[in-house]
């Protein structure tokens, strides 16, 4: 059995919109393997997003507890959780959230100004990421320039130049077509093989969650390890 | 120490991404840009105004010069002495002398009407009639034209501001007071102060023309030193024949221009406050704004690890940025505008026209940029604090 890397225990999330409380998540449980590439499918609205976003302290359980590599996560506080964020976290949003003022090689560069590497090391390392994602001969590019595909792995350059315990990634695909699609999944799945990299991956697309080792299906605040008819 | 460097370098690099993005919010910050310099401008220009005032009503006062009044008298106007008490007076110690005569100029006036140059209405100008020492007692009194009057003749002259502001005060012009005309033989300069808003003839001549009879209003007088003030204020006050007080003429003048500057001031401020306002919402609307159209933006350098601390200041600062931009925009705007331009009022002690040009100076536009500075800083404080607030998972949500 992999040595635990997430685990997520009786996790409760419920939402106040005006008078009624919309409850995502009931006692959920999960535990996520590291060096794992686990894919997290269920229907809109389900709560995916939400428990990503939990696992990677963006938003705090109503109840409950996450633990990755053994950090309690719920009890951090929100200095604490930044910090931890950039120390153990890369996350790969669907719209790939760069900065449109700012060159690839300088958005990678971001996370990195967080940490005490020196402006040479920074530029050495972004570069070494934006080789992995295949990027080399666009580093000078605006995201305006680039393709969806394109900026999405960039979007993954920047999530693991700091060598992040875990990726987090929001329907990483969601946004592109079939064959750009297709590269990304292929990036993620080399992430995983060859530098086991533990990934959680939220998606919608059968095509994408096959590509993981594993699959669970988010449904009615639950886990189900069989698609729910 | 690291810590701290890792802190400004996140501070600098958030700033630099919030105004990366301002050419996207053009409209709004150029808004907000020019809603401070307008306050700055109006602040500065209302505040130059009472600057110029005052240093017009206190350029020319002299701390070696003396003015002897009645006492109990704020003001020339109220005062009345008599030729015994002028004698007397003028041998007091402590005055200048040359060739053993004392430098003290017996002195009165009378407000005559006149056409302003520009719109024709009449307004009040000072005629003051002095004594043969005047120059003596002002040194820095020069003629820029003409002559010096001749004694007992019906023969003016004319400071430079006056010259300016009234019609038909040129050089060798008749000018009619009274039943008399009079003649201008000279115009003269005061350093900017505010005898250039006078007109001076022989102080004899003025009290036969309005029936004055031997009776003065004041004795202006030269120390030999600025120390002779005391000697010579405690000979008059200590003498049982003379009921006068002595005051210092920049004292005086600095007095009879409180009034009208903390008028000014007070106006000056006001509107700035009530504009400032304004300018404010301006500020705080652009910031706002700017913190909407970058919600995403700034919720992914939180989820990325950039701390709130950082995205507070870099709100800040950009809202500073644009203030200090408006502030410098309006403060040489201003400068450009009202600096030296030439106006006269009224001086509410005399009741009669004083000349004075806005003086924009250093401290003044110190003063607006520091205004400016202070509602880019409030305007761009609750923005930055919502930002610092906003829930990052919701915030993400948002395109
Ligand atoms: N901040 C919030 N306030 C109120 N309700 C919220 C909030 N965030 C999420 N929800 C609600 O929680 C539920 C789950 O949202 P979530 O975004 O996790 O779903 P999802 O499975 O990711 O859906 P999708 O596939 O459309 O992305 C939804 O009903 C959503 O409206
Ligand atoms: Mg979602």
């Amino acid at each position: 059995m992999l040595e635990t890397l997430v685990n997520v225990n009786r996790m409760v999330k419920s939402f106040r919109r005006g008078a009624e409380e919309i409850h995502v998540l009931e006692q959920l449980d999960l535990q996520v393997g590291r060096g794992e590439f686990l894919a997290l499918m269920g229907p809109s609205g389900s709560g995916k997003s939400t428990l990503l976003n939990l696992i990677g302290g963006l938003d705090k359980p109503t109840s409950g507890t996450v633990a990755v590599a053994g950090e309690a996560v719920e009890q951090l506080n929100e200095r604490q959780l930044a910090a931890w964020r950039a120390r153990h976290i890369g996350f790969v949003f669907q719209f790939y959230n760069l900065m449109p003022t700012l060159s690839a090689q300088k958005n990678v560069e971001l996370p990195l100004l967080l940490t005490q590497l020196s402006a040479r090391q920074r530029r050495e390392h972004a570069a070494a990421a934006l080789e992995i994602v295949g990027l080399t001969h666009r580093t000078s590019h605006y995201p305006s320039q680039m393709s969806g595909g394109e900026q999405q792995r960039v979007g993954i350059a920047r999530a693991i130049v700091t060598d992040p315990t875990l990726l987090l990634c929001d329907e990483p695909t969601g946004d592109l077509d079939r064959k750009s699609g297709d590269e990304i999944l292929d990036l993620l799945q080399a992430l995983n093989a060859q530098q086991g990299k533990t990934i959680v991956m939220v998606t919608h697309d059968p095509h994408a969650s096959a590509r993981a080792g594993r699959v669970v299906y988010l449904n009615k605040g639950q886990l189900l390890l069989e698609k729910p008819e | 120490m690291n810590l701290l460097l890792n802190w400004l370098g996140q501070i600098w690099s958030v700033t630099g991404f919030g105004l990366r993005t301002i050419p996207q919010r053009k409209g709004a910050s150029v808004a907000a840009i020019f809603g401070i310099a307008g306050v700055v401008a109006v602040l500065v220009g209302v505040l130059s105004i009472a600057q110029g005032f005052r240093y017009a009503m206190t350029a020319s006062g002299s701390p070696d010069t003396v003015i002897v009044m009645r006492k109990g008298s704020d003001t020339e106007m109220m005062s009345g002495l008599t030729r015994e008490d002028v004698t007397l007076v003028s041998l007091k110690p402590g005055l200048r002398r040359s060739g053993g005569v004392p430098a003290a100029s017996a002195e009165l006036f009378v407000v005559i009407n006149l056409p302003k140059r520009g719109t024709g209405t009449d307004a009040n100008v000072p005629l003051r009639g002095v004594g043969p020492e005047t120059f003596e007692v002002r040194p820095q009194i020069h003629l820029t034209a003409g002559r010096k009057f001749e004694p007992g003749k019906n023969e003016i002259l004319v400071g430079r501001a006056a010259a300016r502001e009234f019609a038909g005060l040129d050089l060798n012009a008749a000018v009619r007071v009274g039943t008399a005309d009079w003649k201008v033989v000279g115009i003269f300069s005061d350093e900017g102060g505010i005898s250039e808003s006078e007109i001076w003839t022989d102080a004899r001549i003025l009290q036969s023309a309005f029936r004055r009879g031997e009776t003065y209003q004041s004795v202006y007088a030269r120390l030999d030193g600025p120390g002779s003030f005391e000697v010579f204020k405690d000979a008059l006050t200590s003498d049982p024949q003379l009921q006068v007080d002595a005051i210092r003429q920049s004292d005086y003048y600095s007095r009879q221009s409180q009034m009208t500057y903390n008028l000014v001031n007070g106006f000056g401020s006001l509107i700035s406050v009530l504009m400032g306002i304004g300018a404010l919402f301006g500020a705080l609307n652009t910031m706002y704004n700017a913190v909407a159209t970058r919600t995403r933006e700034i919720a992914t350098l939180r989820a990325l690890g950039f701390q709130s601390g950082p995205v507070i200041v870099s709100i800040l600062a950009e809202s500073m940025c644009l203030a200090l931009t408006g502030g410098l925009i309006g403060g040489v705007g201003a400068y450009l505008a009202f600096n030296g331009f030439e106006a006269t009022t009224l001086n509410y002690q005399s009741f009669s026209q004083v000349a004075f040009a806005f003086a924009v100076t250093p401290s003044l536009l110190m003063q607006g940029v520091l205004y400016a500075l202070l509602i880019g800083f409030v305007g761009g404080l609750f923005p930055a604090l919502r930002a610092a607030r906003l829930p990052i998972a919701s915030a993400l949500r948002e395109q």
